[in-house]
C-alpha cells in the first residue's frame, strides 16, 4: 500500500481514548499545546525582549550604584538598605517596575497571543486540525500567564543575584522599622512577588481579552499597556478618591504589606478580590469571544 | 435569463448513508449585515469524487468552505461532514476531514518540519516523526525542512499545506484555489498529487475560479454564484448531455423543417440565416439524415453545436445583462435545467 493510503487501514487522528482515560487524555493533550505554545514564544524575538526589559534595570542599577560610589541620599527604606544587604535589590526594583515595566512586559505577550494567529492567518490553520477551540484558548492564556509569571521571577533573581554579589547576602529592614533574617527575607520576597502578580495576571487577563477582541497586536498590547497609565490618571483627579481602592494600579502595591512585622495581610486579601473583579470577567469574555467568534481572515 | 433560473436546485440529491457522506450542507446561508454572501446552499459531495466547487472571485466559495469547517458560524442551514457537525461539535467533527482554506498558513518563524510537528500535536499524534519525513519527500520539501517558513517561496506554502493536511490521514481533502500563485510546473504537479490522492481513496472538494484547473480534474461540480448554487451534477452533463444542439444545412430547409416536425424526434429550435438549429440524441441525428436523404434533401451541414464549458461557466456566473441567449441542452423532462449560452 502507498504512503498515501494509510488512511484506509489507521486510526483517525482524532481517535479518541477509552471514557475512563478522558481526564487525563485532555489533561496530557493541554500540557502538549502549552508545551508548543512556549516553543512558539522561544522563536519570536519579542519574547526576549521583554525578558530583556526585565533583566536590565536590577543588572544596569547596581552596575551604576557601584560605579558611582558617592553618597546616596535615598528615600525609601529599602534604597537606605541597598549597600548594606543585597536583598533589598529586588524589593527596590519590585518598587520601580511594579507600574510600568512590568505591566507592558506582561502586555507584550498577552494582547500578542491571540493576535498574532490573527496577523499570521495561523488561527484557521490551528482551528482545522483536532484540539478544540477550548483547549487552544486555555494553552494560550495559559502561556501568557506562565511567561507573565516568568519575567517576574527573572527580574526578582537577577536583582537578587546581582545584589548578594554586591552587597552581601544580611539581614533586611522591613517597612516597620524591624529586622528579619536573610533566608526570611528571601522567603518574604518570593511571597511579595507572588502577591504582585496578582494585579499583574488580572491585567493580562485583559491584554487577552484585548487580543482576542481587537485580532490586532499592536492595538492589543498598546491598550494593555495604556490601561493601567489611565488608572493612575484616574487615581489623581480630585473628587474620585473613593475609587482608589479599587483602582487595579493601587493593588499594584499590596506586595508591601508582606514587608511589615507582623505582616500585613488586610491589602493582600483586598487586593485578590479586586483583582478578581477585573481579570475574572475579562478571561470569561476572551474565552466566550474565542469561542463564538468567526474565523473569516487569513 | 437570470442563472437562478437555471439553477438545478430542483435536481435530486442522492440519498447516501450520512455517515458515509464526506460533505451535506442543506439551506447553508451566511449574512454579514446587509451582504449576503452564501443564500441558502445546498451541497452534497459523494465518497471518492473529485468534485469542483466551481466560481468567479466572491462568489462566496471561501465563506462557504470555512462554514464545512467551522470557522464561521453560518447565519442558517446546516452543514455536516460524514454525518457530523463542526458547528455544534467543534474540531470532533473534523475527524478524517483536512484542507485549507485560501492559502495554507503556518508559523514563519518556524521550520517547516517544526510547523508539521506542532499540526501533529494539535492532532494529538505523537509519533508522526516518520509520517512528517514521508510528506516532507512526498511534497518535494525534504531539503527545506530545516528552513524557516518565512523564506518559502508561494508554492513551497502551498505543498507544505498540502503535507499538512495529508498529516491527518484524510478521508475528506477540502483544498481552496490549491494552484493560485504556482508555475506551470507547480500547477501540473498539484495537479498530479490531487489524482494520485483520488485515486488512493481520498474525497476531495477543490474549490477554484479556474475552470481549465475544474475541467482537467473533476467529473462533478457545483457552480456557485453570488452566494447560490446555480448548477451541480457532472461536467459532461453541463457540457452537453444526451441532447444536444445541431447546426443543420440542407438543400431545402423549408421541407427539412416540415420532415422534423412530422418525424417528431429532434426538436426544432429555430431556424437563421439558411441554416436550422435542432436539439436531438445521438441516435436521433443518425435517424434524420436517412430520413433527410430519403425525402431527396441533400444534406450540407450536420454539425454538434459547440458550447465551450467556458461559454457555460460565463453564462452561468456573469451578470444577467450579459446572459446570451438561452439553449437547452436538457431533454424534456430530464433533471437537467437550462443554461444560457
Amino acid at each position: 500500500m502507498s504512503t498515501l493510503g494509510r488512511q484506509a487501514t489507521v486510526e483517525p487522528a482524532t481517535a479518541r481514548p477509552a471514557p475512563t482515560a478522558a481526564g487525563s487524555w485532555r489533561s496530557a493533550r493541554l500540557r502538549s499545546l502549552i508545551a508548543w505554545e512556549l516553543r512558539k514564544l522561544r522563536a519570536q524575538k519579542r519574547t526576549y525582549l521583554g525578558l530583556g526589559l526585565a533583566i536590565l534595570p536590577p543588572a544596569v542599577f547596581v552596575i551604576f550604584w557601584n560605579l558611582h560610589q558617592g553618597p546616596h541620599r535615598a528615600q525609601n527604606v529599602f534604597a537606605r538598605e541597598i549597600t548594606r544587604t543585597g536583598l533589598a535589590m529586588p524589593v527596590l526594583m519590585l518598587l520601580f517596575e511594579s507600574f510600568l515595566l512590568l505591566p507592558i512586559i506582561a502586555a507584550l505577550v498577552a494582547g500578542d497571543i491571540f493576535a498574532a494567529e490573527d496577523g499570521n492567518g495561523t488561527l484557521k490553520t490551528i482551528l482545522t486540525r483536532s484540539a478544540q477551540r477550548g483547549q487552544i484558548f486555555s494553552a494560550k492564556a495559559i502561556t501568557a500567564l506562565l511567561y507573565t509569571i516568568a519575567a517576574v521571577y527573572l527580574a526578582s533573581a537577577v536583582a537578587t543575584a546581582a545584589g548578594v554579589a554586591s552587597w552581601g547576602f544580611n539581614s533586611v529592614k522591613t517597612l516597620s522599622g524591624t529586622f528579619v533574617s536573610a533566608p526570611r527575607a528571601l522567603l518574604l520576597i518570593v511571597a511579595a512577588d507572588a502577591c504582585y502578580l496578582i494585579p499583574l495576571l488580572a491585567l493580562a487577563a485583559i491584554g487577552l481579552m484585548l487580543s482576542v477582541a481587537t485580532r490586532n497586536s499592536a492595538a492589543a498590547v498598546l491598550a494593555t499597556v495604556a490601561a493601567p497609565i489611565v488608572l493612575l490618571i484616574v487615581g489623581q483627579i480630585p473628587g474620585l478618591e473613593g475609587t482608589h481602592p479599587y483602582l487595579l494600579t493601587e493593588q499594584f502595591q499590596a506586595w508591601q504589606g508582606l514587608m511589615r512585622t507582623p505582616t500585613d495581610w488586610g491589602p493582600v486579601a483586598h487586593s485578590a478580590w479586586v483583582c478578581a473583579l477585573y481579570g475574572l470577567p475579562a478571561l470569561a469574555i476572551a474565552y466566550l469571544t474565542f469561542l463564538r467568534r468567526d474565523v473569516a481572515g487569513g | 435569463m437570470s442563472p437562478d433560473a437555471l439553477s438545478m436546485a430542483g435536481a435530486p440529491q442522492r440519498d447516501f448513508d450520512p455517515q458515509l457522506v464526506p460533505v451535506c450542507a442543506r439551506g447553508l446561508t451566511k449574512r454579514y449585515s446587509e451582504v449576503l454572501a452564501v443564500d441558502r446552499l445546498d451541497l452534497t459531495v459523494p465518497p471518492g469524487a473529485v468534485f469542483g466547487f466551481l466560481g468567479p472571485n466572491g462568489a462566496g466559495k471561501t465563506t462557504t468552505l470555512r462554514m464545512l469547517l467551522g470557522l464561521i458560524m453560518p447565519s442558517a442551514g446546516s452543514a455536516l461532514l460524514f454525518g457530523r457537525d463542526p458547528i455544534r461539535e467543534g474540531a470532533r467533527a473534523l475527524a478524517g476531514v483536512a484542507g485549507f482554506v485560501e492559502a495554507p498558513r503556518f508559523y514563519p518563524y518556524l521550520s517547516g518540519r517544526r510547523n508539521l510537528e506542532m499540526m501533529a500535536a494539535l492532532d494529538g499524534n505523537t509519533s508522526a516523526r516518520a509520517r512528517i519525513d514521508e510528506l516532507l519527500e512526498l511534497v518535494a520539501l525534504s531539503g527545506a525542512a530545516k528552513q524557516r517558513v518565512g523564506g518559502y517561496s508561494h508554492g513551497m506554502g502551498q505543498r507544505l499545506g498540502i503535507a499538512a493536511a495529508l498529516l491527518r490521514e484524510p478521508r475528506l481533502l477540502i483544498l481552496d484555489e490549491p494552484t493560485t500563485g504556482l508555475d506551470p510546473g507547480g500547477i501540473r504537479d498539484m495537479r498530479e498529487l490531487i489524482l494520485r490522492l483520488s485515486a488512493e481513496g481520498i474525497t476531495i472538494l477543490l474549490s477554484s475560479h479556474q475552470l481549465s484547473e475544474v475541467q482537467e480534474i473533476c467529473r462533478e461540480v457545483a457552480i456557485i454564484r453570488r452566494g447560490r448554487i446555480v448548477y451541480t451534477g457532472a461536467i459532461a452533463q453541463l457540457h452537453g448531455g444526451p441532447d444536444r444542439a445541431y447546426r443543420l444545412q440542407t438543400s431545402d430547409n423549408a421541407r427539412a423543417a416540415e420532415l422534423i416536425g412530422a418525424q417528431g424526434a429532434a426538436q426544432l429550435l429555430e431556424s437563421e440565416d439558411g441554416e436550422l438549429r435542432i436539439s436531438a440524441t445521438q441516435a436521433q441525428v443518425g435517424e434524420l439524415s436517412l430520413a433527410l436523404g430519403s425525402a431527396g434533401i441533400a444534406l450540407y451541414l450536420l454539425a454538434p453545436l459547440q458550447a465551450t464549458l467556458e461559454d457555460l461557466f460565463f453564462s452561468l456566473t456573469e451578470d444577467d445583462d450579459d446572459a446570451r441567449p438561452a439553449l437547452s441542452i436538457g431533454g424534456a423532462g430530464a433533471d437537467q435545467g437550462r443554461v444560457g449560452l
